[in-house]
């Protein structure tokens, strides 16, 4: 329906700097103000824009936050059951060895639940890309503990901390993924400044241009904010990523093209 | 040919697509046979060894949601694995193939044949409410028809079909009809008859989601609802069975798979004394042949079901023929086969003398 508001017209070509893109759908996404999510999603949507690859790709959904990403990319999609989404790739991409396979799964997803499954996708070198966005927590199911929360840091199932003694330390699958000879380039990015957006676009444009070598698996993490699970305002949740979450999971790649890169 | 190994050859020729498998007895041949013979090379057809179950069954999803003639086979505490994925092929309906070469359970039980899987196989499996087309082949022939008949079955009605053998059935050899090679379909026939398949986008067309995910209950009951119905067509429409001596008989042996093997003979002992003994032998073991049993109640003055378990078709048959007759069970299990003269002993006395 047409509203009149009396306000002067402002999508004018020359203010038109920014749009969505059209590999996003028109769907309200459901994430929290503040969250990751929805920045790391326009990413991927601009790759594949950019890459003019929309007809060729199929995309994996996990459980977790982003279980209902399925309705905000304009691409075929797959929903998997919890863990799943790398044995689902491997499925497509064997019998579509042409078209361009993602997964784009949580920490409990990819590092807890589906440890098995990421793990022999990586270490088979099948030829897909893996968006692992790492925040710490399970956030859909209320703030649980999860394979990466940090230790000392509170949860639902951690309220005093997670103690480790008693726990289990944080895995740092990335570390452990790049480590296989089967993954062909490994990096952890975050997304909370616009100059870590670039970057993080940058990797997870490699991510999909290396399908094209068939070296191996390209595997994005993305180091993210939970401000409803860490019970904190957005900026105070930049903030404690910053000085908590980045020492412990540093930025950088940690393998590029088959090589490990040496710190 | 061993029946494992006769599937593993029907699946070539039935021109499908993947196979992705973890080895467990007694159906371990059926990945080793695949990976012999190449298929890559004869027909293009992927093989997989894949880390466990769990993963092998989310390939077969992988692969069946982008219209792909997608396979698995494993042994009763795989196919238990399997479940979780099973229910999502279900829920977001995905047509392909799980053969279940039992054995004896529970837990890691025997490698020895079994029957004991029949109410994981016919009554669900996994969580939420759906069923299988489940075939259950009693010769080596029947595993290498049931393939392709399977993958038809799953296809039209996009729902996963089981063939329920047993490590008889499967370790067995006979003489096979090998059939023709069909050939595998080209993504340009997938992208024609299956619209539902996620092939990537087409310009201009909507995207295609894949998924057993309904948040809103109004809706997730409908989707239920056209399950259901769904199933109630496969009642109707496939259901498959063999009657043996039915027409005179007076008393009738029920039992599929192997069973339905050492029961014919049974019968013929039988017949030998002059008793007249029918077989009827539940070809599909859902859809149930309940019309047939519900008839043939009113003609027989008993049934037995001759089962490697503890008792579960007979439930089905007792359903069926809704108290018209006496309907006993007669079990080996834990991996134990009966002797026909001790299937004729049991139907002598628990339903003739009894």
């Amino acid at each position: 329906m047409e509203q009149n508001f009396d306000l002067p017209e402002i999508h004018t070509p020359e203010n038109l700097v920014y749009t969505k893109t059209k590999v996003l759908t028109d769907n309200v996404m459901h994430y929290c103000p503040g969250c990751g999510h929805g920045t790391v999603h326009r990413l991927i949507a601009e790759v594949i824009d950019e890459m003019g690859i929309q007809d060729q790709v199929i995309g994996v959904a996990p459980v977790g936050c982003s279980v209902l990403a399925y309705n905000y990319f304009d691409i075929d999609m797959q929903e998997a059951a919890h863990g799943r989404a790398p044995a689902l790739a491997t499925g497509i991409k064997r019998v579509f060895p042409e078209k361009f396979v993602f997964t784009y799964q949580g920490d409990g997803d990819l590092a807890a639940i589906g440890t098995a499954e990421t793990i022999h996708a990586c270490n088979r070198g099948e030829n897909i890309t893996i968006i692992f966005i790492n925040n710490g927590i399970y956030g859909m199911t209320g703030g649980q503990m999860a394979p990466t929360t940090l230790p000392g840091m509170p949860t639902s199932t951690s309220p005093y901390g997670r103690d480790v003694k008693m726990m289990g330390n944080p895995l740092k699958i990335t570390e452990l993924v790049a480590m296989l000879p089967g993954t062909y380039f490994v990096t952890r990015q975050a997304v909370h400044t616009p100059a870590l957006v670039r970057k993080t676009k940058k990797a997870i444009r490699m991510a999909f241009e290396n399908q094209k070598l068939n070296r191996g698996v390209s595997f994005v993490e993305i180091v993210s904010n939970c401000n409803s699970g860490w019970k904190l305002t957005p900026v105070q949740a930049i903030k404690w990523l910053e000085e908590n979450m980045l020492p412990f999971y540093p930025l950088g790649d940690l393998k590029v093209n088959g090589e490990m890169v040496s710190k | 040919m061993k029946g494992n190994e006769a599937i593993a050859e029907a699946a070539i020729r039935a021109g499908a697509d993947a196979y992705f498998g973890y080895p467990i007895t007694p159906q371990s041949e059926v990945i080793e046979y695949l990976m012999a013979e190449k298929p890559h090379e004869r027909t293009g057809m992927v093989v997989l060894q894949a880390e466990s179950e769990v993963a092998a069954i989310n390939m077969v999803y992988g692969a069946a949601a982008c219209g792909k003639r997608a396979m698995t086979s494993s042994s009763s505490p795989g196919i238990s694995l399997k479940q979780e994925g099973i229910s999502y092929i279900a829920g977001a309906e995905l047509p392909c193939l799980i053969l279940n070469v039992v054995r004896g359970g529970p837990g890691l039980g025997t490698i020895q044949p079994s029957q004991s899987d029949y109410f994981q196989a016919t009554k669900g499996g996994g969580h939420g409410d759906y069923r299988l087309i489940v075939l259950a082949p009693a010769s080596v022939q029947e595993m290498y028809d049931f393939v392709k008949l399977s993958f038809d079955l799953a296809f039209k009605y996009r729902n996963p079909v089981m063939i329920l053998s047993d490590g008889v059935i499967g370790q067995m050899m006979e003489k096979v009809e090998i059939g023709e090679q069909y050939p595998r379909l080209t993504n340009e026939q997938i992208d024609e008859l299956y619209p539902w398949a996620t092939t990537g986008k087409k310009p201009g067309k909507d995207r295609r989601i894949i998924t057993s995910l309904e948040l809103d209950p109004g809706r997730q009951e409908q989707h239920n609802l056209k399950l259901q119905a769904k199933y109630k067509k496969m009642q109707e429409e496939e259901v498959r069975y063999e009657a043996l001596n039915c027409e005179d008989a007076e008393y009738l042996l029920v039992a599929f798979g192997s069973s339905a093997r050492i029961c014919q003979k049974a019968m013929d002992l039988g017949r030998a004394k002059g008793l007249k003994i029918g077989l009827l032998r539940p070809i599909t073991l859902f859809p149930f042949p309940s019309k047939i049993l519900h008839e043939l109640a009113t003609k027989v003055k008993g049934m037995l079901t001759v089962e490697m378990n503890a008792g579960q078709m007979v439930e089905d048959v007792r359903l069926a023929v809704c108290g018209k007759v006496k309907v006993e069970h007669y079990g080996r299990f834990g991996g134990m086969i009966p002797s026909p003269a001790e299937v004729l002993h049991a139907l002598e006395t628990k339903i003739i003398g009894g």
